[in-house]
């Protein structure tokens, strides 16, 4: 429990620390090229690992199951420009009606 | 040019379309295992979207709540190129800078940024910043207390939504080529990882990967941040 509470005062100490130093720093410092397309490319490969682990991690395992259904059905929302919190809501409900089954 | 008040208008709709999403943080956090006390800190001091879904996500798979404050603060990074982007906009003094500074988020940069006077600017930034924080937190409360009362994320595929949440932040960066094959290579590396290592690693490693390739592999004039 402690540990997360240290893990929850790390991330918001950095994430302030990140916004706080993007209105202070002068513009040149971060004008690398480099560093642009760093911070272009970060989210998305973050963000692939992640769903990639939320849909088909168990442990230390793989599994396929009613996690991929309900993230090809946000996929297919997503495509019909449905907005983010109906998306959420509907992979959630397919999830739980593949598991009813 | 947009009138004053057409901007806080603007600004008012784009905090509530985006606040509300706060309760699916919320929700997901407490099913997660988290409190509601540590779910509702996190939404209040943290206050950036990926970031906390990130984190969360990374506790429910049982991962180092320090390798998901890593994750979670590599997010983030984009907030500081928001911040750049918004200096000159805002034109804050230091005591300024350091109470505005929280509130700059993808949304309130995009409301702020466009402006061509520094009132107008200031007005999108903080009616979207603001807004959306304080919809943000008592939505989080408002889920947090539901997560609780469902308990196991798997009963109303909470666990699922997870994966939709973070597939609904990504979508907009996979319009690009560039933006699809960094996604999927993160996603393959972070797979062939999820055996060998322990939770929450593979999502760094992964993701750390594909952005090390990325940037070997085609090097390209840059664009302006966002």
């Amino acid at each position: 429990m402690t540990t997360l509470w240290v893990g929850i005062a790390v991330m918001a100490l950095g994430c302030f620390a990140l916004k706080y130093a993007g209105l202070s720093v002068p513009e040149s410092v971060l004008r690398h090229p480099l560093t642009l397309r760093a911070v272009e490319l970060i989210p998305a490969g973050l963000l692939g690992a992640l769903i990639a682990v939320q849909a088909f991690g168990a442990g230390s395992s793989i599994h396929v199951d009613a996690r991929l259904l309900a993230l090809g059905v946000a996929a297919v929302l997503l495509a019909l420009r449905v907005p983010f919190l109906p998306v959420v809501v509907v992979a959630a409900v397919v999830a739980a009606l593949v598991r009813q089954l | 040019m947009r009138t004053d008040r057409g901007i806080i208008v603007d600004s008012l709709g784009v905090g509530i379309a985006t606040g509300t999403y706060g309760v699916s943080f919320g929700a997901i956090s407490t099913a997660s295992g988290l409190s509601v006390l540590q779910t509702c800190i996190i939404s209040l001091l943290v206050f950036t979207g990926a970031s906390q879904f990130a984190f969360v996500g990374i506790i429910a798979s049982a991962g180092n709540p320090l390798t998901g404050a890593l994750t979670a603060v590599l997010l983030g990074s984009r907030n500081l190129f928001y911040g750049v982007s918004l200096a000159p906009k805002l034109e804050l003094d230091a005591p300024g800078r350091l109470a505005s500074a929280h509130f700059v988020i993808d949304e309130s940069t995009a409301m702020g940024v466009t402006r061509t006077s520094r009132r107008q600017a200031r007005l999108g930034f903080y009616w979207t910043g603001i807004s959306i924080f304080v919809l943000w937190n008592l939505m989080t409360f408002v889920g947090a207390l539901a997560g609780e009362a469902i308990g196991d994320p798997r009963t109303y595929g909470l666990d699922a939504a997870v994966g939709a949440a973070f597939l609904g932040l990504l979508w907009p960066r996979l319009a690009s080529w560039q933006g699809r094959v960094v996604a999927m290579t993160g996603a393959a590396v972070a797979l062939g990882l999820v055996p060998f290592t322990s939770a929450g690693l593979p999502i760094i490693l992964g993701g750390g990967t594909a952005v090390l390739l990325g940037l070997l592999w085609k090097p390209r004039e840059p664009r302006e941040p966002a």
